[in-house]
């Protein structure tokens, strides 16, 4: 009896042993928006193979994010609607995005090839409205002459998840009509007004939606209308050019932003200026504490998204998303995470 | 436990008798020394009243884990709720409004989109699974018997997200083709039920997600029926049968008055699932925060309002979808009690007959 005590006493004491010592090392633990996460799991394993450190994010939800770095469970949240400087201020926290995206409309309509079809952000809102109701409609044709239409009624199709991707289309449709900013207004999930509405869970469950119902209109992250071949929409910008949604026209929408007008980094970037901006163009952000309970950790993940700045555009351009400029990463480096104690 | 005095000390003469009587096989005395028997006797008798003990103590404990967790759930539901309720009241049941922006909700729109589909679910499964029940037990050749009871059985164990997948892209699209402009040109043109199956032809909404509740209850319910009427005793039915009944007779007059309790507790849990089912109603039922006249057009259930907006979910929204989940805690046990009502009546009704 003693003696089987002892074997398994030294078998235990050799067994962890063995264990390498990389466990040992802290993983950086961050939860917050959906929409980043793929880029972030392929940053996290380039950079664990580089430096062995591991990142654990969990796609719960912007809501979810907050939630969590406020609790003070993770490293750091993740959010794609970005705090407001008075909010940041009070709960002591430094904000800055990490990577951008493009939001595009998606059709479902026989005859039309991708892009085929024209819109401005008022005849978008209308149509999401419901004030606008076939595809024939009079504002539609007045912006696709020579175009014929077919006598169909329009289906919107909604995210019925909460949603950053609903955030940055909602704040592009408040952005440039007055009408949706009167009836609906702007949010991760809002009250959506047409009449045959219908909602579908998360991008697939849009795309799958629009890609069924004939004469269909619905929105989803770029990635999803590429990779499925979904028809997009033109559409005109805040120069009056139309424009097809692309990284270029992504990063063009980037390009002129003044990320420093507002405390946090917290701007919108729709409807941005530049001849060649994408309208629905959005960021996601990270939020971290100047003052972390543990400073070390908080150094790593700030090491991780910098590693990531220089070695991920490259990454992140596979997957679709639109990496920063370095200009505006070098400023990040030098105004923001300097913020975070050591 | 009780409080005798022999309970908390010695063990009474007859207890000890009983236990020796037990232990018979066990004990072998030594008719020489009979204190130390007596000793013994007592020793083994203490030794299992306490493992009586204990084991009543580890079952109650067991049970009471049940009951704990039970008043924790709800508890829990409720302090997290308390802000949405104090705000909307009681009104928050038949409010239709559903704004996350301004924060204005109402819990109308999803008890009616639960209710509707569970209605919808049961009226289509209920007569469903009584025809296989009867059909197994009743009139099945032997040789079939076996697959087709094992077929049902697999059916109750295909997850409820491949229903859902199965429901948006398989089953919806052919719905939209086929069944809606069928149902539309028959059902649509009565009178009373005709708004019921008029709109938009999509495929998906109230009615799709009935459909396929009712195929994800279907099994449940069959399984629970045909087990029920297995055990009537074959001594009433052949008696039945030899007085001359019909097969439809025996049933209607023996097996079925026999086996009521059985059936509408196969029924309920069934409902229960219907009204509880999240993923599968989610897929179809098309997210739609409206209360509609037509059965065509989308929807929202509560299990379905709170499995997508959870995520993005905080402060009064949050606090909102609690409330919710404790509403359909509410309709769940109020459904359940009614059935227990239902089956008590019944029995005392029998009661008066006889």
């Amino acid at each position: 009896m003693n003696s089987m005590i002892k074997k398994f006493a030294v078998a235990a004491v050799s067994a962890l042993a063995m264990v390498p010592a990389t466990v040992q090392a802290a993983d950086i633990t961050g939860a917050g928006a959906t929409f980043p996460f793929p880029i972030y799991a392929k940053w996290a394993e380039a950079y664990k193979k580089a430096t062995n450190v591991g990142l654990n994010y969990q796609s719960i939800g912007s809501s979810g994010g907050i939630r969590q770095i406020r609790a003070k469970t993770v490293t750091f949240g993740g959010t794609d609607a970005p705090l407001s400087g008075a909010d940041l201020d009070k709960d002591g926290m430094v904000q800055f995005p990490t990577v951008l995206g493009g939001v595009v409309p998606v059709i479902n309509l026989e005859g039309f090839k991708p892009g085929e079809l024209k819109v401005n952000g008022e005849v978008l809102a209308d149509i999401f409205i419901g004030s606008i109701s076939k595809w024939n409609d009079a504002k539609i044709a007045a912006l696709n002459p020579g175009k014929k239409l077919p006598d169909q009624s329009v289906t919107v199709v909604h995210r019925a998840d909460g949603s950053g991707t609903t955030f940055i289309f909602t704040d592009y449709l408040n952005e440039v009509s007055s009408a949706w900013k009167d009836k609906v207004g702007k949010g991760a999930a809002v009250k959506w007004p047409a009449a045959t509405s219908v909602g579908g869970k998360g991008n697939e469950g849009v795309a799958a939606n629009v890609g069924r119902v004939k004469g269909a209109i619905g929105y989803v992250e770029y990635a999803y209308a590429k990779k499925n071949n979904i028809p997009h929409l033109q559409l005109l910008n805040r120069d009056g050019k139309y424009v097809n949604p692309d990284d270029k026209t992504f990063a063009a929408a980037a390009a002129g932003a003044d990320w420093l007008s507002v405390p946090g980094m917290g701007i919108s970037l729709v409807n941005q200026k530049g001849a060649e901006s994408w309208p629905i163009t959005g960021a996601t952000f990270v939020l971290m504490y100047k003052n972390p309970t543990d400073k070390a950790l908080a150094q790593e993940a700030i090491k991780f998204f910098d590693w990531s700045f220089k070695n991920g555009d490259q990454m992140a351009l596979e997957l679709d998303y639109v990496p920063l400029p370095d200009a505006l990463t070098k400023t990040i480096a030098e105004k923001v995470w300097t913020q975070v104690a050591k | 436990m009780s409080t005798s005095p022999a309970d908390s000390g010695m063990l009474d003469q007859r207890e000890l008798d009983l236990v020796n009587q037990q232990n018979k096989a066990f004990m072998n005395p030594t008719p020489s020394d009979s204190g130390m028997l007596d000793q013994r006797r007592l020793d083994v008798g203490r030794k299992q009243h306490f493992q009586d003990f204990l084991f009543h103590k580890l079952t109650m404990s067991f049970s009471l884990i049940v009951l704990v967790s039970l008043i924790g759930i709800i508890a829990s539901l409720a302090v997290v709720a308390w802000p949405a309720l104090q705000k909307f009241g009681v009104g928050f049941i038949w409010r239709i409004e559903w704004d996350i922006v301004n924060e204005e909700f109402g819990a109308a729109i999803a008890i009616f989109g639960t209710l509707a589909s569970a209605t919808i679910a049961i009226l289509i499964a209920m007569p469903l699974s009584f025809g296989i029940a009867l059909f197994l037990t009743e009139t099945c050749p032997a040789w079939l018997r076996r697959p087709l009871g094992t077929a049902i059985e697999l059916l109750a164990a295909v997850p409820s997200i491949i229903y859902g997948m199965f429901g948006l892209f398989v089953f919806a699209p052919l719905f939209a083709e086929y069944g809606q402009p069928a149902l539309q040109s028959t059902l649509g043109q009565m009178p009373l039920i005709g708004p019921l199956f008029g709109g938009a032809m999509n495929g998906i909404g109230i009615l799709a997600a009935g459909l396929i509740l009712a195929f994800m209850i279907l099994p449940f319910i069959a399984a629970v029926m045909r087990d029920v009427f297995e055990i009537v005793p074959s001594i009433l039915r052949e008696s039945a049968y030899g007085l001359g009944c019909t097969t439809w007779e025996v049933v209607r007059h023996i097996v079925l008055p026999y086996t009521q309790q059985g059936v509408i507790g196969g029924v309920m849990l069934g409902l229960g699932r219907a009204l509880g089912e999240t993923m599968a109603v989610t897929f179809v039922i098309g997210n739609s925060q409206r209360i509609s006249a037509s059965l065509f057009s989308p929807g929202s259930s509560i299990a379905s309002t709170l499995a997508n907006e959870f995520g993005e979910a905080a402060d009064m929204h949050l606090s909102t979808l609690f409330a919710l989940g404790l509403l359909l805690f509410v309709i769940t046990f109020f459904v359940l009690a009614g059935a227990k009502i239902l089956i008590i009546r019944t029995e005392r009704a029998k009661g008066a007959k006889t």
